[in-house]
């Protein structure tokens, strides 16, 4: 029994271990994309989950005691990025704003995987009218604009549902349910008529335990590339939807895309630091999001992947220099 | 070569016959979408304010007390005439919105995709070209910020540089109270008015109003190119006849420039299409933050309203513009490349 456990063990780390091999022989570009993106990204995260003991002040806080903070105050002096119109500390604002847009993206791509995997998954294998009915709404989903789709989710959603965060995640999730659906239908089809699907259907399986033990996990490796790559597009459509007033609502958290859209009037009198850092913000979170996803593509997609290889010269001792990389 | 002829008209009767069930559903999508939306959409519209008799009158009057599937079957019936409904809080047919600001909407992205273009083919075809150095690195990291980057934070950014500290340009509307006074409207496309007068004076006003609003769009839209344009280049210069080509002793920089770049940019068509739906959504953006007066910015006028109507007709509008647009590319498509058709 010990010895079936321990070679259970083995071959379960044995599948880590080829999970996680590309990364660590991703090279180059690569390489430096996605350690870059995963550390930008981590310093987002601990902000977000020690923002309480990070941040100055309370994201709408604009007082100590019964001293009012400087209105639209420069930075500097015990505020290091400034006040905004509203009293409150810029960097409070952004700090807490971590933890919003990490909240709102985490949701939505939760909802968005719940969602669109599992149908994919259904039309693809299942076929016939069921996958043409499917294939044909997300179609139709995906005429719209996403960031207007979201809109009118989040516009609709606004007056019934209290919490913004959940508004917000929802109105997202709908703009990349047919992205997800799309992806995983179009590689299921093809896994289907696999050899060991077939094998497995000859066996007798039923088709969920088809779907479950031998199409899934040939199908989401795909899934964690897609899903940062959107988790970098729905932070910038969240910030949309927040700069035009939807989703998140000023009393219920900090979050950044409505900090810039309160700072567009102040920009005309010459007022910076209210919109700038916010903004630098939403570009550091989405840079690292992206470079994370890409380098991530890079060194998972086989098709991309650079590994260096030495060039081998049969003809004679090898001269060249190590760092000599073929083309694949 | 007699047989494009038919199989392309065949093809343009497929593509045409596929989209008709797909319209249905949008149609239906947002039409459902608009009525789930709790409370009355008349009460809403008039700020929830108004004496229940007016609202009843009026609900009356647009037909808001009918049952649902009377109001679902006059709606399509409306859409097939060409008649995307009237606003409720200020009565203006969302035709003429989509006549007059709609030209609006038209002349910034027209100029936003011109720029996107540019910039994109350029960085995109130094960047493939020079692969893996230094140039390729840098015009990467280009795209990629330029694609984290809000299009309303880059318009704040480009308000307050080009237009506060260095007072160069004007930083909101479409051109100055004066020479809208002054212009006659032929086509509501500003730029194109003044040309049609002559009217040189009004046409500087008129691109001095457009360059913040359609560089900061233009920029942030071209970050999907130099991606698609490198990722082409790379792959264009991989072929064979690229390596036949060298072969025939064509020097590089006519292999390079004449038979890869070439071939690379044939794939950004499909793009441009592709592109409309992102485009027309970073206008709502733009236009807010510049006070642009075109669609998106009435979308938003409207969604602050609460009128339903008015959001009904100008997202079935969105839709459809970007439903057409993607026919016409894959027509585009198949006029040019003989494998598409099917």
């Amino acid at each position: 029994m010990a010895a079936t456990a321990a070679v259970r063990l083995h071959r379960r780390t044995l599948g880590i271990r080829r999970a996680f091999g590309p990364i660590a022989d991703a090279r180059g570009m690569a390489r430096g994309m996605l350690w870059t993106g995963a550390g930008i990204t981590l310093v987002f995260v601990l902000l977000a989950i020690f923002a309480p003991l990070l941040s100055p002040y309370s994201f709408d806080q604009y007082e100590v005691g019964h001293h009012r903070f400087a209105q639209l105050g420069h930075p500097g002096h015990g505020h290091i990025l400034g006040t905004t119109v509203q009293s409150t500390d810029v960097l409070s604002r952004i700090v807490w704003g971590a933890q919003t847009e990490l909240e709102v993206v985490a949701l939505a791509l939760a909802f968005g995987l719940v969602v669109g995997v599992p149908l994919g998954l259904i039309a693809g294998y299942f076929g016939g009218p069921l996958d043409r009915g499917a294939v044909l709404f997300m179609d139709a989903m995906f005429a719209f604009p996403p960031l207007l789709l979201a809109i009118v989710i989040a516009f609709l959603l606004g007056s019934s549902v209290s919490s913004g965060v959940l508004v917000a995640a929802v109105a997202i999730t709908i703009t990349y349910v047919p992205q997800y659906f799309r992806v995983v239908r179009n590689h299921v089809i093809s896994v289907r008529e696999e050899p060991y699907v077939e094998a497995a259907r000859a066996l007798g399986a039923k088709p969920f335990t088809i779907l479950r033990r031998y199409v899934f996990f040939n199908v989401v490796q795909n899934v964690p590339v897609i899903a940062t790559l959107n988790a970098a597009d729905a932070v910038l459509t969240l910030t949309a939807l927040g700069f035009l007033g939807y989703g998140v609502q000023p009393t219920q958290g900090a979050e950044w895309g409505y900090d810039v859209s309160r700072a567009v009037s102040d920009a005309a009198s010459g007022i910076w630091w209210t919109g700038l850092f916010p903004g630098l913000a939403i570009v550091l979170l989405v840079t690292g999001l992206t470079l994370l996803g890409e380098g991530l593509n890079e060194t998972i997609n086989p098709v991309l992947r650079r590994r260096s290889i030495r060039k081998v010269d049969f003809a004679a001792p090898s001269l060249e220099p190590a760092s000599e990389i073929l083309e694949p | 070569m007699n047989q494009t002829g038919p199989s392309l008209k065949r093809y343009a009767i497929t593509r045409i016959a596929l989209v008709v069930p797909m319209v249905f559903i949008l149609l239906t999508l947002v039409f459902l979408l608009m009525r789930v939306a709790p409370g009355n959409p008349v009460s809403a519209a008039l700020g929830g304010h108004a004496p229940p008799a007016v609202i009843k009158a009026i609900s009356h009057q647009l037909g808001y007390d009918k049952p649902v599937y009377v109001q679902y079957g006059h709606y399509l019936g409306q859409i097939i005439r060409g008649n995307f409904g009237t606003t409720i809080s200020d009565r203006r047919s969302v035709g003429s919105i989509i006549l007059v600001n709609g030209a609006a909407t038209l002349e910034l992205t027209f100029f936003a995709m011109l720029v996107a273009l540019v910039v994109g083919t350029l960085v995109g075809l130094v960047s493939g070209r020079f692969r893996d150095s230094p140039l390729d690195t840098g015009g990467r990291l280009f795209g990629i910020v330029v694609y984290a980057t809000p299009v309303f934070f880059l318009g704040l950014l480009a308000q307050l540089v080009f237009g506060v500290w260095l007072n160069w340009l004007p930083t909101s509307d479409q051109a100055s109270p004066i020479t809208q006074a002054l212009m006659q409207t032929h086509t509501n496309i500003y730029v194109l008015d003044a040309i049609i007068d002559g009217n040189w004076s009004a046409l500087k006003d008129i691109v001095e109003h457009l360059i913040l609003p359609a560089t900061t769009l233009g920029i942030v839209y071209g970050g999907v190119f130099i991606r698609l344009i490198r990722v082409n280049v790379i792959r264009t210069l991989k072929e064979d006849y690229i390596e036949a080509a060298r072969a025939r002793g064509i020097n590089e920089r006519s292999v390079v420039y004449r038979h890869a770049f070439r071939n690379a940019l044939v794939p950004v068509i499909t793009v441009i299409g592709l592109q409309l739906a992102l485009l027309l959504g970073g206008a709502i953006l733009t236009e807010t933050t510049f006070n642009w007066p075109g669609i998106g910015h009435e979308l938003y006028v409207y969604l602050q309203n609460r009128d339903y109507a008015a959001v009904q007709g100008i997202v079935v509008v969105f839709a459809l513009v970007v439903v057409a647009a993607s026919i016409v590319i894959d027509f585009a498509n198949a006029f040019i490349d003989p494998r598409v058709r099917y």
